[in-house]
Parts: structure tokens; C-alpha cells; sequence
């Protein structure tokens, strides 16, 4: 009998109702009694020496509390605020690892590096004062584009570090890649830029931080993604405070998608703060503070060619890329360019040699981090991409030359030949379905009836790997983390048979209440609505890293399920002894313990309340309770893939794209609840589709200062972006862990740039235009068409 | 500045600087932290409530303008039909899941209701127009779509419409 609200079943979220009658808990909505407002003041300068700071007629008006600076957190001896990564170059020296200090001290590095914090008694005094507080600059010359950040004589971002280099980090064979270049019947070439990418989860970041003299404890609500982990580094790198006196909540949480997985110097100075004025402190981040201040993604320049032989069959890929980290290093900076990106360039394929080098580089630019896909979608993006340029080079169909270097089925477990072992996929089973459900095979009729309407009309497809639940530790060690990469889960079953969940991963908007509620659920044999999914408090939940890099369930939920089956393991004692009979002969399903081949049998129910009043129980051998906690460290990252498939038309007069429609097929491995697996692509795939069409950060290459500031000049993805996409799961299992899950939080963003910048190439390629750099916006698409146009014209 | 108004029914008497705005007048004085703020120039629409039963964005409007105003919050929609009953949009919202996070979400359902208001029998296209003011970074809207033309046919099926 299947269970209803168990693995498989689409069953609505659990968490929703708060939602929807706007009982959400989020940061901004914390009130605490005696309560003081902060307001951060933010270099208006790309780079400027900070001359000095007068705060004396701010400090005269009525109810400032305090206005604080770089120069008062140095002299409380607060720590700079540290990166996770330490990547290794080329050189097998270390990555340059400049100081990041919380608040400027000597240099501003960006436009919106916090100089100062005022305090005041409410918000709109400390903006007040914020105006009064004179600070003065010395303005040096700014550096923004990578390629001008390495051109000699570029301004230094760190004196230091004259040529703004962090790191030159390389992966896969050289030798090999250049043999393969040098025995080849083609090479197809693409240089390529991956526009900047501002986050902008709906919820701005926020921070609220309350000191209690009274017990010597520190609490911190912050809008984060990773509340163990901000604990850890601001307690013990920054701040100086002890594990055991500091606690981190990250309540509800208004979208993430990697923006709110940084430890932010914001978080450290209002903790500070809190703790120096000895009154709680909030900071609520208004939207365009953000756009300075939230770590922004993306950023590559990229050349990268292709090695095939006669027949099209991939030989070689050599791929040379510049990456941005801004200002400073951010959490995981260093590390999304270059482990997230390079190994990821085998992609689908079979190509034997694989070179690529990354340069990161300093620049006068608001800090880059992960943004959902983080190093996928640009790796994604460059092969897919370059795959359509050798196919129209060698006047091969786009969708036979994949098909011809596709990883065979048969051929999983794969060793790529940068790193990765993938334990399963079926690529050709997802182009399959792609392209039937797109009909790929009529689109010359719906091209043809375009062109009557004076439209360009195109197809694009992409294929795509990527690479979740970064692990196993071990590896992520030699690559450079300076952190664990497991996972814990608590279950905590109650003397009734209820469980509550305590988990290390942290929802904001992926549904885990129900997810999780429905993996022990399905184990348990109870339904979800008497399972609660605790997360996101320190002081509640044992340890965790966090949600990212889609591993949630990978990670977190395989930790989940072992606990659950540690309490089955214990329950099967405890039935054994409660009935007389030998533990192997013990069997668990539907809820029930039973004696195999016969009627006796005891309710999951009765087992808990006998573990909790132990009466007639095995004390001698066995403890009472049942509470099982696990932390599970994977031997493999998880490698969803799939197949996109996007058609647009594009009007000729003005360039405008219009896209039309949308099939992603994606293996994900076993699939929790569809529901909300198609929830995570929809959102995934316009997030991408942002990119490809509307979204790009803009800075001044003169001045630094960021051109697209707000949501008047950032062009966020609406509704009307595009009708209703076609979502459909082709699944293979996941080989390593037990639920057979992969992760779907980041496959529609690492799949849809390169599809729709496909489509788009493709109906431009009647004018012999072979490629368009992101955004498509009508301008540039406007302006390609005339180029295109009047070069056909010249010959 | 004296200002009496009828926020979710009840009648309500404060005292407010003439240049606060309605949104901070909702959640910082009157703790409904249901409506959010999710921008500084007025477009993500978190912040959307019914002044008069038609929605405004609370961020760009003075709490002064809502004098004497029946002003009506994502708090004050649900109950109509007994304690934990939820307004046909709300429900359609949580049937289609047609949220994520939850952030955009308080917005999304007054405006929607608002719209349901308008049209009894809207096509897709007419939904993703009216959405233009109202951003979602978690769904894709895919799900919000479906959700306003489920909510409003529920609402007009069970004659849960006002007239504007
Ligand atoms: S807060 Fe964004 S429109 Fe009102
Ligand atoms: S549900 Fe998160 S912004 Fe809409």
C-alpha cells in the first residue's frame, strides 16, 4: 500500500499557511524591547584613500547613540572577516589572500564598502545623522573589467598585489590538450563574456543582534543561508566569542540563491556593535544598498576552443578565463570560478583531452560569490555554446554532433578527464524527450510561417551536467575548503510517536518542511502532518553547513534518512523484546513491527511510548528514549543533468526576443515531491532566463560606479517573461546514497542561459551571425541585425 | 498627526509624523509585519494592500493619504468563513503552490484579489500583464499564474467579489 504522504507523492507544503495569512517570521520583522536602528555609510568612491571621518555633529543630534568606524573595530581588535577557499595556483603557491577588514580602514575597494555604522534610535534618525557624518577621500583611480585589471600599469585594488592577480589556477592535461589541438581535422573557436549577475533575492539582508550582559551570551538574526557556519567564523575568526555564548537564528528567509550564503562583514559589525553599546541593534539592508553591498555573480571573459576530427567527434577543449572576484575575497569567491567551473567542462561528452586555466583577478567592483549555479552555468555555457559553433563550422546538425560525443548510457560510472567521476546519467534519453516534446522535427514550418510575419524564428538546445552536494570532505579539503562538507540530521521521536526533525540545511523557499516530512514519512510509515522539520537556530539544532550548491537532500536529506534508520534499528530491539522474539526475525513495514510469519506485531506507536516508559524494556542492553542523530559525509558529489530545449522569435525592426516556449527534461535522480521539484525549475530556469534576455550588472569603466543600481536599471525578469515551460523528470538513481537523490535546485539556471542564447543565435543565423554575447537585449540584438545586415549587403 | 482609519476592520486612532509612510505605519506601530518591503523605488510590490478595496503599494503612499481610509492587509483576508478559513486566493495560492519563500507572496495575494475583483474570466496573458508591478524571484511565476486563475474563479463562484 502506498503511502500517501511519502516519497513520490505531490503533496501541498506544510509551511505554506504562514505564508499566505503573512505570519512569515522573517529578520526585518524582529522587535526586541530598547531596540537601536543601524544605517551603514558606504563609499561613494570605486577607490579612494579614506582621509578621515567627522562624526561630531552627527554624535550632537537627539537620539544617536553612536557612530562607529574601521578605526574603532581595529582598536577593539575585531578580525577581518575570512574566505573559505584557499585555492592553489598554477605555481603551487598559495592563492594572494588580501585583509578583508568589516568596515574600511585606510582604502575603500568598492563603490558601497561600509565606512561606518551610525546608531540611533530609530531608522529614520540614523539616516539623519548618517547625512551629517562627514567623511572625507582621497579618490584614486578605479579598475573594473578583468582584462584591464591585468593590463600593466592597471590601478592596484592592493598595493601589495600589483598585477590584481589572486590566483592563476589551471586544471587538466596540457600536454595531452595540445596534442589533440595539433592532430585535429577542425578547431572551433568562441570568445565569450559572462555578464555580472546581481542576486537580488526578494527579501533584502538583514541583521538584528541583542548582548545579554546578564548571562554573557550573543544572539545574532541574520537573513542567512548558513547559520552554523556564520557562527563559526564571526564567533571564532572575527569576533573572539565563544562557540557555547553565541547563537545564530536564521528564521524564515525571503529566497537565497547563494547571495545569503556569505558570512557578511554586516553581520559581524552589528553583533559588535550590539555587544560594545551592550542594545540590541537592527540593520534591515534597504534594496539599493544591496545592489553595492550583496556579492554579486558570474563576471568571466572566455576563450575557448574545440579540437574534432573529420567526422565531428570532440578530440580536445582548451579553455582560457578570467574571472572577477571584486573588491575582496567573499566566503567562497575563489573557489566558484575554479573547482565549480573547470571540472564541469566535460559536460556530457566524451572528449578525451580537457586544458583549462582561470585567472582571478582584484577589481574595483562590489565583491563576486556564488549565485545559484555558481561555476555550472558558466561552464554550461561556454560548451554548449561552442558545441552550436563547431556543429554550424562543420555544417553539422547541432543535434547529431551532441549524439555523436555523447557519454553512452552503458558508459556510467564515467572518469572525465577533469576529475569527476559521474555514477549515473542517461543524456541521450534526456535529449530524447527533449526534442520530442519541443517537436523538434517541425520546427521548419513554425520557422517558415515566422518569416512571413517578418520574425526571425529560432530553436536552441542545450545539454548540461552538474555537480551538487560538493563532497566528499576529503576532496574538498585538498581543493581548498576550509570546511566540512557533511551534513546532520537529528530525529527526535516523541513518547506519542511524533517526530521532530533538527536539521544542519536551512529552507528558504524549497519547501524542506515537507520534503524532509516526507522522506521519514515514508520510512516511518507515519504521515507527514506528525513529522515538524526544526532549522535554522544554533541553539536548537545540533551542527550543519547549510543550503547550497543544491545539497540539501543529497547531503542533508541522506544524513536524515540514516537517523531514521537508526531509530528503526533501535525500535526493532525493543519489539523483539516486547514480543518475545529474536531480533532478526523482527520485520518493519506500514508502521508496524512484526514477528516474520506470524500475526503478532506491536505500532511503531507502541514501541515509543515503551522507549519512553520503560517498564518492560532492556535496560541491561539498551537505553531508554529514542533520539537518533547522524552526520553524513558523501562519498561523491551527486550529477543531475538533462536537456533544455527553448524556441523564441525575434522581431526584425526592433530587436526584441520574445521567448515562446520552454522543455527542460532533467535527470535529478529520485524524485521527493514533483510538485515542488517543478517548482525549483520554473524558478531555476527564469532565473536564467533572466540572464540570457534582461539582466546584467552595468559599471562605469571609468568611475566605478554601478550603472544598474536598482530595479529602475537592473532588469528583473516579470511575469510576462514567458509562457508556461514544459517540466518533465527523466530519472536515474544517484548509486552513492541511499535515497537515490541528486538535487534540482540549481538545474533550470545551469540548463536555460546557454538553450535560450541557442535559440537566439539560431534565429539570427540566416544573417551569418554565429554568436551574441548576454544579456539579448533588444538594443544589442537591434544593433547585431544592422551589422549583420549591412556586412550581407557589402558582399 | 492625528489620523484615524479602519486597518482590517478596526478602527484605529495614532498619532503619526505626516511624512511617515503607510507601510511603516502597518508594521512598525501596528506590528503587521505581513505586508514587506522588498524595494526603495516602488516597483517589487511586497509591500501591495487594498486602500479603499483597491490595492496600492504601501511604500509610496503616506499613511496621512489613508485618513479615514478602510485600509486592509494580507492579515485582515482570511476568516470570513469561520476562525482558520482562508480567503479563495489564499487557498488557491497554497493549492497551486504558487509560493516559494513567502516573501513576495502577501503582495502577490492583494494584488491578485484586486485583479480577481476586475475580471471575472481573465486569459494568461491578461494575469502576466497585471503582474508587472509584483516581482517573484523564487517561482518562476509559472505557479502564481495558476494560482490568480484558480483564486479568481474561485472567487466569483463563490461570490467572495467585491466592486471596486
Ligand atoms: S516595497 Fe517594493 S514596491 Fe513597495
Ligand atoms: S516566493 Fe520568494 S519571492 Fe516570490
Amino acid at each position: 500500500m502506498g503511502n500517501i504522504t511519502g516519497i513520490g507523492a505531490a503533496i501541498l507544503r506544510k509551511e505554506d499557511k504562514r505564508f499566505i495569512t503573512g505570519r512569515g517570521n522573517y529578520v526585518a520583522d524582529v522587535k526586541l524591547p530598547g531596540m537601536t536602528y543601524a544605517v551603514f555609510i558606504r563609499s561613494p568612491h570605486a577607490h579612494a584613500r579614506l582621509l578621515g571621518i567627522d562624526a561630531s555633529a552627527a554624535l550632537d543630534m537627539p537620539g544617536v547613540v553612536a557612530v562607529l568606524t574601521g578605526a574603532d573595530l581595529k582598536a577593539d581588535g575585531v578580525g577581518g572577516i575570512p574566505c573559505g577557499w584557499g585555492i592553489t595556483g598554477k605555481d603551487g603557491l598559495p592563492m594572494k589572500e588580501p585583509p578583508h577588514p568589516a568596515m574600511a580602514h585606510g582604502k575603500v575597494r568598492h563603490v558601497g564598502d561600509a565606512v561606518a555604522l551610525v546608531v540611533a534610535e530609530s531608522v529614520d534618525l540614523a539616516r539623519l545623522a548618517a547625512d551629517a557624518v562627514v567623511v572625507e577621500y582621497d579618490v584614486l583611480p578605479a579598475v573594473v573589467g578583468v582584462i584591464d585589471a591585468l593590463m600593466p600599469g592597471a590601478p592596484a585594488v592592493f598595493e601589495d598585489i600589483p598585477d590584481n592577480l589572486c590566483c592563476d589556477w589551471e586544471i587538466g592535461d596540457r600536454a595531452a590538450t595540445d596534442a589533440a589541438f595539433a592532430s585535429a581535422a577542425h578547431v572551433a573557436k568562441i570568445n565569450l563574456v559572462n555578464n555580472r549577475l546581481i542576486g537580488n533575492p526578494m527579501e533584502p539582508r538583514a541583521a538584528v543582534a541583542q548582548y545579554e550582559s546578564s548571562t554573557g551570551r550573543t544572539t545574532l538574526w541574520s537573513t542567512s543561508q548558513f547559520p552554523h557556519v556564520v557562527k563559526l567564523l564571526m564567533g571564532n575568526f572575527v569576533l573572539g566569542i565563544p562557540q557555547h555564548k553565541l547563537r545564530v537564528i536564521a528564521p524564515d528567509v525571503g529566497g537565497g540563491f547563494g547571495v545569503k550564503q556569505f558570512h557578511y562583514a554586516e553581520e559581524a559589525v552589528i553583533t559588535w556593535a550590539a555587544r560594545r553599546l551592550d542594545v540590541p541593534v537592527k540593520w534591515v539592508s534597504e534594496r539599493s544598498e544591496g545592489f553595492v553591498s550583496d556579492a554579486q555573480g558570474r563576471d568571466h571573459v572566455t576563450e575557448a576552443e574545440m579540437a574534432l576530427d573529420e567526422t565531428g567527434k570532440f578530440l580536445g577543449l582548451r579553455v582560457s578565463t578570467v574571472a572577477n572576484m571584486g573588491g575582496y575575497l567573499s566566503t567562497f569567491g575563489p573557489n566558484i570560478p575554479t573547482n565549480l567551473y573547470g571540472p564541469l567542462l566535460a559536460g556530457v561528452y566524451t572528449t578525451p583531452a580537457i586544458y583549462c586555466e582561470v585567472k582571478v583577478v582584484f577589481t574595483n567592483t562590489v565583491p563576486v560569490d556564488a549565485y545559484r549555479g555558481a561555476g555550472r552555468p558558466e561552464a554550461t555555457f561556454v560548451l554548449e555554446r561552442l558545441v552550436d559553433v563547431a556543429a554550424a563550422q562543420l555544417g553539422m546538425d547541432r543535434v547529431a554532433i551532441r549524439r555523436h560525443n555523447m557519454i553512452p548510457t552503458a558508459a556510467y560510472p564515467y572518469q572525465t578527464p577533469v576529475m569527476m567521476e559521474y555514477d549515473s546519467g542517461d543524456p541521450t534519453g534526456c535529449l530524447d524527450r527533449a526534442l520530442a516534446l519541443s517537436d523538434w522535427d517541425g520546427f521548419a514550418a513554425r520557422r517558415a510561417e515566422a518569416a512571413t510575419r517578418g520574425r526571425y524564428r529560432g530553436i536552441g538546445l542545450a545539454t548540461y551536467v552538474e555537480a551538487c552536494g560538493l563532497a566528499p570532505s576529503r576532496i574538498a579539503g585538498r581543493l581548498g575548503a576550509r570546511g566540512g562538507l557533511y551534513e546532520s540530521a537529528t530525529v527526535r521521536v516523541h513518547a506519542t510517536g511524533d517526530v521532530t526533525v533538527l536539521i544542519g540545511t536551512h529552507c528558504h523557499g524549497q519547501g524542506h518542511e515537507t520534503t524532509f516530512a516526507q522522506i521519514v514519512s515514508e520510512k516511518l510509515g507515519i504521515p507527514a502532518d506528525k513529522i515538524e522539520v526544526v532549522f535554522g537556530d544554533t541553539d536548537k539544532v545540533q551542527f550543519g553547513m547549510g543550503t547550497y550548491g543544491s545539497r540539501s537532500l543529497s547531503v542533508g536529506g541522506s544524513a536524515l534518512a540514516k537517523s531514521v534508520d537508526k531509530v528503526i534499528l533501535k525500535g526493532r530491539k525493543i519489539a523483539a523484546h516486547l514480543l518475545e522474539a529474536g531480533e532478526p526475525d523482527i520485520e518493519f513495514a506500514d508502521g508496524k513491527f512484526s514477528v516474520a510469519g506470524t500475526d503478532r506485531s506491536l505500532k511503531f506507536e507502541e514501541i515509543c511510548l515503551a522507549a519512553y516508559i520503560p517498564h518492560n524494556y532492556p535496560l541491561e542492553v539498551l537505553e531508554p528514549g529514542l533520539e537518533e542523530q547522524s552526520f553524513y559525509d558523501p562519498v561523491n558529489f551527486t550529477f543531475p543533468g538533462g536537456a533544455h530545449v527553448a524556441e523564441v522569435e525575434i522581431e526584425a525592426d526592433t530587436g526584441t526576443v520574445h521567448l515562446l516556449s520552454y522543455v527542460a527534461v532533467d535527470d535529478i535522480g529520485t524524485v521527493i515531491n514533483p510538485m515542488i521539484v517543478a517548482g525549483q525549475l520554473h524558478g531555476g530556469i527564469v532565473q536564467g532566463a533572466g540572464q540570457a534576455l534582461c539582466e546584467t550588472a552595468v559599471y562605469d569603466d571609468s568611475s566605478g560606479q554601478l550603472l544598474s543600481g536598482s530595479f529602475m536599471d537592473y532588469a528583473m525578469p516579470r511575469a510576462d517573461i514567458m509562457p508556461n515551460m514544459k517540466i518533465v523528470t527523466h530519472s536515474t538513481r544517484c548509486t552513492h546514497n541511499d535515497l537515490g537523490v541528486k538535487g534540482c535546485g540549481e538545474v533550470g539556471t545551469i540548463g536555460s542561459p546557454a538553450t535560450v542564447m541557442s535559440a537566439v543565435v539560431d534565429a539570427l543565423s540566416p544573417l551569418g551571425i554565429t554568436h551574441v554575447d548576454m544579456p539579448a537585449s533588444p538594443n544589442r540584438i537591434w544593433r547585431a541585425i544592422k551589422a549583420a545586415r549591412v556586412a550581407q549587403a557589402a558582399e | 498627526m492625528e489620523l484615524t482609519l479602519t486597518v482590517n476592520g478596526r478602527k484605529v486612532a495614532v498619532d503619526v509624523p505626516t511624512d511617515m509612510l503607510l507601510v511603516d505605519l502597518l508594521r512598525e506601530r501596528l506590528g503587521l509585519t505581513g505586508t514587506h518591503v522588498g524595494c526603495d523605488t516602488s516597483q517589487c510590490g511586497a509591500c501591495v494592500v487594498h486602500a479603499d478595496g483597491v490595492s496600492v503599494k504601501s511604500c509610496t503612499m503616506l499613511a496621512v493619504a489613508a485618513q479615514g481610509s478602510q485600509v486592509t492587509s494580507i492579515e485582515g483576508i482570511s476568516g470570513a468563513g469561520g476562525r482558520n478559513s482562508l480567503h479563495p486566493m489564499q487557498q488557491a495560492f497554497h493549492e497551486n503552490h504558487g509560493l516559494q519563500c513567502g516573501f513576495c507572496t502577501p503582495g502577490m495575494i492583494m494584488s491578485s484579489i484586486d485583479f480577481a475583483n476586475r475580471n471575472a474570466a481573465p486569459t494568461e496573458a491578461e494575469v502576466r500583464h497585471w503582474l508587472e508591478g509584483n516581482m517573484c524571484r523564487c517561482t518562476g511565476y509559472q505557479n502564481i499564474v495558476a494560482s490568480i486563475l484558480a483564486g479568481t474563479a474561485a472567487m466569483h463562484a463563490t461570490g467572495s467579489v467585491e466592486a471596486a
